[in-house]
């Protein structure tokens, strides 16, 4: 137990493939089972509450095995082509997708040393790949050979290209306050700084860039493509949008890159804006251990999950109360209030930076 | 793979060993040959998506080559611009305007003999100063990846005119763009 505790962990003397695979396997684990919780709890449950009913309730006690009924529902089905489509590039598509949000997971830091990689770039790149994943939304539209599937594509073309400026310019405050773009280093800006001397909670951002954290959730949920910003996928219109002609795993696919992306961005706007993995100062002074210790490697994934739950509840919350933007209103709202704001943003949290 | 290469080449400068070496280097041959492969099928496919798609491939490479040099600030500023910007946009551009599902036989040039021989001479130009220049130097054994924090110092210090120039000419260029896509 002792040897655990230490700060030479048994994988640091692992040859570094053995390494990568330990890495693979636990980037794989944090985005697949995160994605299963929040399904169940919210997708499943939650909704079922809001709009008074149980929910699932056959599989499983409370209906807790629902998503593998689901998930063997999906792969059971045959793997269907619409007769015109483009073979090729309809088969791609959801892996294109699925790459973005594991692409985006690997840059997350979960402890101390619990990270996959420790990127110098980390928020840059977490933001660059974010934007790969409309390439595989743009070619399931195009390569369906159907009218929906192109209009939900280039809808959600055009969507992700507009609320991508203020995502990343609603980030760059919080770049600004801390200095540096690795999300390891933001995270220890968090917990380090202080508030006119008083360093009982850290800096958590989201108390200095309130702004920042708003424009982020709603270009978030944006991205995401949810309500109110679900045009691409409007089911009065559309019926599906770009995944109207998917069925069988390449459905799942898609459906686990939504709700997989929806944790992955909850767990970024977690480490940028709520003091990601550690907890506030005077816990870790109570009991008397370094903010960093190395048991925060085993607490630290714990604390992101419930601040990733907190964040994505309130993703979830919107997209089952708000109806649905219109086409022209979302991309004013976008380009006429979001994104002069965020530039706002950026000049007073560079001012006050200079300042103080 | 990529957190393989990245994470070993992050760690303290202790010169790689041959077996990393030589992982790099088969990195490097496979990428550059899904590159050379892109390419060409680019330039030869009948369809503008899938010309489009094969340019993203290229593009993803050379990223990836990027990646093993060690500039992960290039690399991720390849992505978001290529990538998630310039491609998304063409992309969108074709499918709004023409994409047939299919092979379009008038998409091929007929001069395609002048193509090919004004690539072998740029092929020519570009591999010959490259092999004057850096022909018998090594990659040194030791080499860590660029930290971005260098890079924004030699941005904001020693190439704060040329940054400053770049900056002005694109506001220029999209002001440019606003004034004749307006139509009052």
């Amino acid at each position: 137990m002792t040897a655990l505790f230490a700060t030479d962990f048994f994988w640091e003397t692992w040859p570094w493939w053995a390494d990568t695979i330990f890495r693979l396997i636990f980037a794989i684990v944090a985005v697949l089972l995160p994605a299963g919780a929040t399904v169940y709890l919210y997708l499943f449950k939650m909704v079922s509450f809001m709009q008074s009913r149980l929910g699932p309730m056959e599989a499983g006690p409370y209906g807790s095995m629902q998503l593998l009924a689901e998930v063997g529902k999906n792969l059971q089905k045959e793997d269907i082509f619409p007769a015109r489509a483009d073979r090729t590039v309809f088969a791609m598509a959801p892996y294109v997708v699925l790459l973005s949000t594991f692409l985006l997971a690997v840059v997350i830091p979960f402890g101390p040393e619990a990270t996959f990689i420790d990127l110098d770039t980390g928020v840059y790149f977490a933001l660059a790949v974010s934007s790969v994943s409309v390439i595989g939304i743009l070619m399931a539209g195009w390569a369906s050979a159907s009218k929906y599937s192109l209009l939900g594509g280039l809808r959600a073309a055009g969507q992700l290209i507009a609320y991508e400026l203020p995502l990343i310019l609603a980030v760059v405050g919080v770049v600004i306050q801390a200095g540096t773009l690795n999300l390891q280093d933001i995270v220890t800006a968090q917990n380090q700084q202080e508030i006119f001397g008083w360093g009982a909670i850290g800096n958590p951002f989201i108390l200095t860039q309130m702004l920042g954290f708003i424009i982020f959730l709603i270009a978030v949920q944006a991205e995401l493509t949810q309500v109110p910003f679900d045009m691409p996928i409007a089911e009065s219109e559309l019926v599906s949008g770009y995944m109207t002609e998917y069925s069988g795993f390449r459905f799942l696919m898609f459906f686990i890159a939504e709700f997989a992306t929806a944790n992955i961005f909850a767990f970024l706007g977690a480490t940028l804006f709520l003091g990601g993995w550690s907890v506030p100062p005077f816990l870790t002074d109570l009991l008397g251990i370094a903010w960093d210790s190395p048991i925060m490697n085993l607490v630290g994934p714990f604390v992101m999950l419930t601040k990733m739950l907190l964040l994505t509840f309130i993703f979830y919350w919107v997209r089952f109360t708000y109806p649905r933007f219109r086409e022209d209103q979302l991309q004013k709202f976008a380009w006429k209030v979001l994104i002069p704001l965020s530039l706002m943003n950026i000049a007073i949290t560079a001012v006050f930076k200079v300042v103080f | 793979m990529m957190a393989s290469l990245l994470t070993f080449a992050q760690e303290t400068p202790v010169p790689l060993t041959s077996t990393e070496q030589w992982v790099i280097n088969t990195f490097f041959y496979v990428i550059a040959l899904v590159t050379v492969v892109a390419a060409l099928k680019m330039v030869t496919t009948n369809n503008v998506v899938h010309a489009a798609l094969y340019l993203l491939i290229v593009l993803a490479a050379v990223a990836a080559v990027y990646i093993i040099l060690g500039a992960e600030f290039a690399a991720a500023t390849q992505v978001l611009v290529y990538i998630g910007a310039i491609m998304v946009l063409l992309l969108f551009g074709v499918m709004l305007t023409r994409a047939k599902i299919g092979s379009e036989d008038d998409l091929n040039y007929d001069q395609r003999w002048l193509g090919g021989l004004v690539s072998v001479v740029l092929f020519a130009v570009m591999g010959y100063s490259l092999w004057e220049g850096f022909g018998e130097t090594k990659l040194d054994p030791t080499f860590q990846p660029q930290r971005t924090g260098e890079v924004a110092e030699s941005i904001f210090t020693q190439y704060i005119v040329p940054f400053e120039a770049v900056s002005v000419l694109l506001l220029a260029a999209l002001i440019g763009a606003v004034v004749v896509a307006r139509r009052d």
